[in-house]
């Protein structure tokens, strides 16, 4: 059985594409990850809750070669910020691990994996985006 | 409003000591401080301490160990910038006419390997994603493209650090090294390597502040013209705040911006003004980064102050004469109460062959997770 590595950041992931879960703040604008009580930029309270795109370009990229702390998974791993058309970037897990294998701008998608096993023999899953394929 | 001096500084080397407390490097930083200021029991009237990573009452240990406590004692954590908070609560103390006479300072024994934060959430660290060299890669990377730094560039600035810390005793690091050296060493997080990264460690640094119309003259008293800290505007997605999303947006101001701004004006000069600086280089990065967001250069002209060799010891502005974190290493309660500590002896004229002649005026700068970022101006 696969398990989130987090409730409430993104869709059932046995449950067609993946989504992101964020808040769309109804008096400013803005987008939010992950869902808040309050807008992060004007405090308004009780923003509404959207589904991000599963689908953005690569903004910032690098690669984690040491295991950082209170991580069991596999190094190395890439790490990176991509930006959605909703006009937010966010941080995630990247699929590609080599630092020189990405660029600026490159269109990316968003994808569910497995960080490891537990205890109780779940797969520990969290989104991650890979680069697109070639359509 | 009453003006505030630093009337007494003092020092426990940054590095790493097997069977030294916390308790132990506060106690020889505070001493220290209290003997050149003058000061005895009974003549203080308050204590703030900056940690970490220290502990219940890590400051109450310190001064019981030295036998004056009865006073208001304080621990004031705010990750890289505790010592800057800790200033600034004990500064506008003073100004307010609070208290005459208060001990600020700072002592941590850091974790080894890379550093475990409780700020970050247990599903971020079972996601990998509470890797701080990672975000530090993040903003280095950002900073090359906007800015135009190359690799050589962030090896520079680890070789001119390394240069100026060779002549600081109390540095964890006095030997130089080369950029061949720096390129070498193995990648941690591209675009930065190993060297390019300071290394979390221990140490401790204390002050004492006094009403200036009180401060005697013997020490020549410095001036603290400016002890600001502020928060970060949400926005920016590598900020400091270290959030899971930011805006698409790039014209949010940094909190270092925020926070040197208002000291500016707190102390009513300006970067042209400056004579040295302490800044934040806990990647050699970071430190361009600083220089930008302090306004010691424009936007985006970083690469070009380095390349003028204007922050070298002798050029223009030197830019951390210590040695930097780079150097010293950082014990995060301490380090920006050691920055404090160096330039009031930079503007005392007590560096030997890391003095920067003639310094009158001085900015330390610290930016740690929250965001929090301190911005401290001494004059004399």
């Amino acid at each position: 059985m696969r398990v989130m590595v987090r409730e409430g950041l993104f869709t059932d992931p046995d449950a067609g594409p993946p989504a992101l879960l964020g808040s769309r703040c109804a008096a400013c604008g803005s987008v939010l990850f992950p869902r808040a009580d309050a807008c992060t930029y004007c405090a308004t309270e009780d923003p509404d809750p959207v589904e991000l795109s599963g689908t953005g370009t690569l903004w910032a990229w690098t690669a984690v070669t040491a295991a950082p702390p209170g991580y069991t998974g596999e190094v190395p791993f890439g790490v990176g910020v991509v930006e959605l058309p909703e006009g937010v970037r966010v941080i995630a897990r990247l699929t590609e691990s080599d630092p020189a294998a990405l660029a600026t701008g490159q269109p990316m998608e968003l994808r569910i994996e497995t960080l490891h096993r537990d205890d109780e023999g779940n797969d520990v899953v969290t989104y991650t985006f890979a680069p697109s394929r070639p359509s | 409003m009453t003006g505030v001096a630093v009337t007494g500084v003092g020092l426990h080397p940054f590095g790493r000591f097997d069977g030294v407390s916390t308790t132990d490097m506060g106690v020889a930083a505070v001493r220290a401080a209290l003997r050149e200021a003058g000061v005895g029991k009974g003549g203080f009237q308050a204590a703030f301490c900056g940690t970490a990573y220290g502990g219940v009452a890590t400051g109450h240990k310190v001064l019981s160990r030295l036998g004056m406590t009865g006073m208001p004692i304080v621990d004031v954590e705010a990750g890289c910038a505790s010592g800057s908070a800790a200033l600034m609560l004990a500064a506008a103390a003073i100004r307010a006419g609070q208290y005459d006479t208060v001990v600020v300072f700072g002592t941590e024994k850091m974790p080894r390997g890379i550093i475990r934060s409780s700020f970050f959430e247990p599903w971020q660290e079972e996601a990998g994603l509470a890797s701080t060299p990672a975000f530090f890669g993040l903003r280095a990377q950002r900073l090359c493209l906007t800015s135009g730094i190359t690799k050589d560039h962030l090896a520079r600035v680890v070789v001119k650090n390394r240069r100026h810390g060779a002549a600081n005793p109390d540095a964890m690091y006095q030997k130089e090294t080369t950029v061949e050296e720096v390129l070498a060493s193995r990648v941690v997080c591209e675009p930065l390597h190993l060297f390019m990264l300071c290394s979390p460690n221990e140490g401790a640094a204390a002050l004492v502040l006094r009403r200036a119309d009180l401060a005697s003259s013997s020490p020549a008293p410095v001036t603290l013209a400016a002890a600001v800290l502020r928060s970060h505007i949400p926005g920016p997605v590598l900020s400091e705040s270290t959030p899971l999303a930011g805006l698409a947006r790039d014209d949010v101001p940094a909190p270092t911006t925020l926070s040197a701004t208002a000291a500016y004006e707190e102390a009513g000069l300006g970067p042209p003004d400056l004579h040295v600086v302490e800044c934040q280089d806990t990647d050699a990065a970071r430190e361009l980064g600083s220089c930008e967001e302090l306004g010691l250069c424009e936007p985006g002209g970083s690469a070009a102050l380095l390349d003028s060799g204007a922050t070298e010891l002798g050029g223009r502005l030197p830019v951390n004469p210590s040695g930097g974190l780079l150097s010293k290493g950082e014990p995060l309660g301490a380090s920006a109460l050691g920055q404090v500590v160096e330039l009031v002896r930079q503007l005392r004229g007590e560096c030997g062959p890391r003095q920067v002649e003639g310094a009158r005026t001085a900015l330390s700068h610290t930016v740690g997770r929250g965001a929090n970022a301190g911005v401290v101006i001494l004059t004399r």
